[in-house]
């Protein structure tokens, strides 16, 4: 029978249920995030519990083995959160680490494929997050965003914000994963928040971040921005199709010169 | 307060904006003891205008009060429109908050020349320094080079700036003698070759000593207006070549001439502006600078013009027939990236993967070339184009494309 092996959806988590794919020599093995699961009658379920060392072991191992670049790929497709993502992961582990050094770039692998394809879209989603927050500053000086990104980039931009922006403290929001990153620029330092936290800053407080109270002059530079924003663009030379593919209609309610214009 | 900042923004942007560099790559400017900013090799476009172009800088004027009357620009002397200007703190403090806001990538500043060209470069200086010094910003910064500025003046921009530009303006000395008198040519390249020179010297210096001070790390770029004046594309590229050879330029941009003015010297308001030739512009630029072409190559006597209809590489390859079909097998890196429908990156995939096997046509598409474009100039066992009659094989390019109705504007008639 077919064994499944549900996990908490976190990283080490992944990697503890592989290393128990070695340990106990699973062959035809499956591995799902515990809330895509459903109860299945034809297979062995085994419940995964997050074991530091074990994932540990298994990183170092694809670490020892992998060059740097191979390594990201592999952590930015499992940020994709793609389905079965876990089981294209085990796939190309047990492909590399059975195959001769140089296997990771056959591209003719689908799981090799699968990963560096997943991985391109995650690293474009990235790029386009650093370019889309927008930060709004409310009365205590804080400088928030809120962000729905189409994959959990938000472990991906940490270090980007945190490098650019030391000298303010920030939070990013991502509304679809319901957690965020807020940087403290007194002692430097980004922690996760989850929601029912996510303001720190003032605590006791409402943390719903609608209710954040924003700061006298935001609302002045806002409007400058779109006021920027429109007078930049040469009429005569209106590209709307090229527009929407730079930046499509999903992002445009978090975008402050987009928001509230109709497409 | 509000209003007049949003009014005079209003003014200054619209000014501006037809300068077209936007980019902030170039420079890798870090974010030392806990300032504010930092640049990113390969710059970030933080939104798009409606006209699809990047906005990753706040690109304004400080003022657009000119003592210029330069023909083509909308700031000239004798143009009856509102004039504004800004202070240097205003400036600094719009750089900022909108960079807090994650809105840009930095600041793009120039200036319509007010009192004499080393007051104006001195008030732009004195906004780099503002923000590098007192607020230590480490973002972007683009300084234009005011014509006919003093040296100090230009040494000081560079120890702020990340980029510092001076536009060649029109593609001809006689162009720009007829239609920006107060311009000379000799006041454009004198501070191009002078910073060249600079930049040559430290980025020596810096082998030797390790902490030489940081000096317009994005150098030098600069900007053609093109249809404005009756140049044709063999003399726009040339001047544009010799700036890359001779002053080691990073870009060269090429505006195509939007009519805003009426004036007899140019094209009527109204006049289309000339897209598709500054895309073919682009298009030969890319080809001398990334893809190994030589100028002659791709303009000479006899083609003097680039074909509008089709891009600068497949008008290449039609010319040298001669030359195809490449054995994508056996054929250098070169030649590979001379194929119409090979990019630089799947002509670097072509060289990776044929050394693990023999690629054939079906492996081509998997590396993501143009397919239909490039079986016709490739050579694999499995395909072995048939001789290509230029003619023929042009217009059954042209039907295909997809930009067809854009691209021949007959066609219009019947639309």
């Amino acid at each position: 029978m077919k064994d499944l092996l549900v996990y908490d959806g976190s990283f080490p988590g992944l990697l503890t249920a592989i290393f128990d794919v070695y340990e106990r020599k699973l062959a035809d093995v499956s591995i799902v995030r515990e809330h895509l699961y459903h109860p299945d009658l034809y297979a062995t379920v085994r419940t995964i519990t997050r074991d530091t060392h074990k994932a540990t072991r298994v990183w170092q191992g694809l670490q020892k083995k992998l060059a740097t670049e191979i390594i990201d790929h592999f952590y930015k497709s499992f940020l994709s959160e793609a389905h079965n993502v876990e089981d294209t992961l085990l796939a190309f582990t047990r492909y590399v680490l059975g195959a001769p050094p140089g296997a990771e770039r056959n591209f003719a692998h689908p799981a090799v494929l699968e990963v560096m394809q997943l991985s391109k879209k995650v690293h474009r989603e990235k790029h386009r997050m650093e370019a889309f927050v927008r930060f709004q500053q409310a009365a205590d000086g804080l400088y928030t965003a809120t962000i729905e990104p189409d994959f959990n980039v938000l472990p991906l931009i940490t270090g980007h914000f945190k490098d650019r922006y030391a000298d303010q403290s920030w939070l990013i929001y991502d509304d679809k994963r319901s957690y965020g990153i807020l940087y403290n620029e007194k002692d430097g330092q980004v922690m996760e928040v989850t929601a029912g936290v996510t303001h720190s800053a003032t605590p006791g407080e409402d943390p719903d971040m609608a209710s954040i109270v924003v700061h006298d002059h935001e609302a002045a530079y806002q409007t400058l921005w779109k006021t920027y924003f429109q007078t930049t663009s040469i009429d005569v030379r209106k590209n709307k199709k090229l527009h929407l593919r730079h930046v499509p209609t999903r992002y445009w309610r978090y975008l402050t010169e987009k928001a509230m214009a109709g497409p | 307060m509000w209003e007049r900042i949003q009014e005079k923004l209003k003014i200054l942007a619209d000014a501006a904006k037809y300068d077209v560099s936007c980019s902030s790559s170039g420079s890798k400017r870090v974010n030392t003891d806990k300032g504010i900013g930092n640049t990113t090799e390969s710059g970030i476009c933080h939104s798009y205008t409606e006209d699809g172009r990047c906005v990753s800088l706040l690109k304004i004027l400080l003022t657009n009060y000119c003592l210029y009357d330069c023909a083509y620009c909308v700031s000239r002397r004798s143009n009856d429109i509102q004039r504004a200007g800004f202070t240097v703190n205003e400036v600094v403090a719009l750089t900022l908050n909108f960079y807090r806001r994650n809105y840009i990538e930095g600041l793009f500043l120039s200036s319509g020349i007010f009192k004499n060209p080393d007051y104006t470069m001195e008030r732009l200086v004195r906004v780099a320094k503002t923000l590098r010094t007192l607020h230590r910003f480490n973002g972007y910064i683009h300084l234009k080079t005011i014509p006919g500025c003093s040296e100090e003046l230009i040494l000081e921009a560079a120890t702020y700036a990340d980029r510092l530009s001076v536009n060649i303006e029109l593609p001809s000395e006689q162009s720009l003698r007829h239609l920006a008198p107060e311009k000379s040519k000799d006041s454009i390249i004198k501070p191009m070759s002078f910073l060249h020179h600079r930049i040559t010297a430290l980025a020596d210096e810096r082998k030797v000593i390790r902490h030489t001070p940081t000096f317009a790390p994005a150098g030098q770029s600069t900007q053609m207006v093109v249809g404005a004046t009756p140049e044709n594309d063999l003399q726009v590229m040339t001047i544009a070549d010799s700036l890359y050879k001779k002053f080691g330029l990073r870009r060269v941009y090429y505006s195509g001439y939007v009519p805003v003015l009426a004036d007899h010297r140019l094209p009527a308001p109204g006049t289309p502006v000339p897209m598709i030739r500054e895309n073919r512009l682009y298009q030969t630029d890319w080809l001398l600078r990334f893809y190994k072409f030589s100028l002659h190559e791709v303009l000479n006597a006899q083609n003097p013009q680039l074909d509008l209809d089709i891009d600068p590489k497949l008008s290449w390859a039609f010319r040298n027939l001669d030359q195809f079909p490449v054995d994508i097998n056996k054929a250098d890196y070169e030649m590979i990236l001379r194929v119409p429908g090979i990019g630089i990156s799947s002509a670097l995939k072509i060289i990776e993967a044929r050394r693990f096997k023999t690629l054939n046509l079906a492996d081509l598409r998997t590396l993501g070339v143009a397919f239909n474009r490039a079986k016709h100039f490739v050579y694999t066992s499995d395909n072995r184009p048939r001789e290509v009659v230029a003619a023929v094989l042009r217009q059954q390019i042209l039907q295909q494309s997809k930009y067809h109705t854009t691209l021949t504007p007959q066609m219009q008639l019947f639309t």
